[in-house]
């Protein structure tokens, strides 16, 4: 790991006045930044430590939102009581991510900054093209082992996966993330690679992310987090899927519903096709089996990740059709 | 911290003093800034017990606590956990050497083989049993999947905490 400059920002100002200097990087929970400066791929010349800022981990909410502070641990977040009830996926999605130490140290702001697992962009010694660490320099996983690589949102300059779950709920409830004066949708903020791979996050030198902002919904009451994966456990997802479902009066037709993808697209990815279709009918496991196939239009496959095209539809679905069940 | 900065930006020099509270002892130590929790543990503190496995936050060999709560010394910078209070295996005993309840628990139920990810289990466990997440078999085995044993001695690993829970949250 190279050497840097340690400095700790006691305040926002602070933290936004460093993170415009040249080579820097914020750190919060250090768990994608210390990585990755091992892994050679960070090579920040300062390191910012934001962690001990004060009044950034609040967790405040009400019927009508949630405000999680940026500072937020992940674990505290998935273990709180209104979380759970008013926000289900989005407790789910935290506490099936990672592992129990690295959620009390990963910050909800720092989770939205994870970088990709593909294992290319992790090694620059052995495989020194990678769009996303060096525009320019050409793709190693395309032609190369493609398991875990994206099938939706990909171009040929980058196919990596985004790898998160906690985003796949945030855009499926229309969160917002704040940047100080600019809050922008979390689906917005996240960028699919098209021709500048290395650009990942709408946000600008000198922005720093203070908290995310989840709007209250019947759907968001009614969520789960489904994830599925080679392991059972402490594993990203070979596919997962963020649902919530709202019913009409009659109990079956469609009022409102939110999907959204994780471990199959390069972004945080809003099934929008599969909502539209399924808004105003009747929850029928065959007909939200046929709609939950139209996730995958425009999909691309690599070889080896060809599964997740048809694992996908069939997460979604059971996700729906478990919901459909707890009345 | 020297150089700590309110309102203004100032660059840390190269080596940083801190002071490092561990196992309820204050440490002084300069380090760079590059310096991990772990290996300030163990290279500058002969406090050996916290182990270095994949030193990439996948193993859970160095698990250690932080105010009271488990995380991973590996990813941890030194420098950021200066006004912590920091536990390490070898401040779970007794001062008179009366092991901690899941020490003994991990002796009893035999819950390993080579031990060197043991450490890192017993501390993971003390603190998982403490957040109320080992109140099931399927939970112990969900919420200590951040230890891994090459062994396999996950069984006995799941028995150990099971007790221990039952001694410490009757």
């Amino acid at each position: 790991m190279r050497d840097f400059s340690y400095l700790r920002a006691d305040t926002i100002e602070a933290a936004r006045n460093a993170s415009a200097l040249p080579g820097a990087m914020l750190l919060a929970g250090g768990t994608t930044l210390v990585d990755l400066a091992k892994c050679g791929v960070a090579e920040p010349s300062t390191v910012i430590d934001i962690s001990h800022i004060d009044g950034l981990n609040t967790i405040d909410i009400t019927p009508e939102r949630a405000v999680i502070g940026a500072l937020a641990k992940m674990s505290h977040v998935a273990d709180n009581v209104e979380v759970k009830s008013r926000f289900p996926a989005v407790s789910e999605a935290l506490w099936q991510a990672a592992s129990a130490q690295l959620r009390n140290m990963a910050t909800i702001g720092g989770n939205l900054m994870q970088r990709t697992r593909c294992p290319y962009f992790r090694d620059p010694q052995n495989f020194p093209a990678c769009n996303k660490r060096a525009p320019g320099s050409g793709c190693s996983a395309i032609g190369g082992v493609t398991r875990g690589h994206a099938v939706l949102g990909v171009s040929e300059a980058c196919i990596a996966t985004y790898p998160g779950d906690l985003a796949i709920a945030l855009v499926a409830f229309d969160a917002e993330v704040h940047l100080g004066e600019r809050k922008l949708k979390v689906e917005d903020f996240f960028l699919a690679p098209g021709a500048t791979a290395e650009r990942e996050h709408d946000i600008r030198p000198g922005e720093v992310i203070t908290a995310i902002e989840i709007p209250g919904s019947a759907a968001a009451r009614r969520s789960t987090y489904i994830k599925v994966r080679d392991r059972q456990s402490y594993e990203f997802a070979a596919a997962s899927a963020a649902v919530g479902l709202e019913l009409e009066a009659d109990g079956r037709t469609i009022r409102d519903i939110r999907v959204a993808l994780g471990g199959v697209a390069t972004r945080p990815w809003r099934a929008r096709a599969v909502e539209d279709t399924l808004r105003g009918k009747a929850l029928d496991e065959h007909i939200v089996r046929e709609a939950c196939e139209l996730a995958m239009q425009g999909a691309v496959d690599h070889g080896a990740n060809h599964y997740k095209i048809a694992l996908a539809p069939r997460v979604a679905a059971r996700a729906i059709l478990k919901l459909g069940e707890t009345a | 911290m020297t150089d700590i900065m309110h309102d203004q930006v100032t660059i840390s020099p190269t080596t940083l003093s801190i002071h490092l509270t561990i196992n309820g002892r204050d440490h002084a130590l300069d380090i760079e800034p590059r310096v991990t929790l772990l290996d300030a543990l163990r290279e500058r503190l002969a406090l050996t017990g916290t182990k270095k496995g994949c030193d990439h936050g996948q193993c859970g060999a160095c698990t250690v606590h932080v105010d009271g709560e488990r995380v991973l010394a590996c990813l941890t910078l030194a420098a950021q956990v200066e006004d912590r209070e920091i536990t390490t295996i070898e401040g779970l005993a007794d001062e008179d050497g009366t092991l901690h309840a899941v020490q003994a628990a991990f002796l009893e139920q035999d819950a390993f083989q080579c031990g060197y990810c043991t450490p890192g289990q017993i501390m993971s466990a003390v603190a998982c049993i403490r957040e109320g997440h080992a109140g099931s078999d399927e939970e112990i085995r969900e919420y200590m999947a951040g230890n891994l044993c090459r062994c396999g001695a996950y069984p006995h690993i799941v028995a150990a905490v099971r007790q221990a829970a039952k001694e410490l949250r009757p």
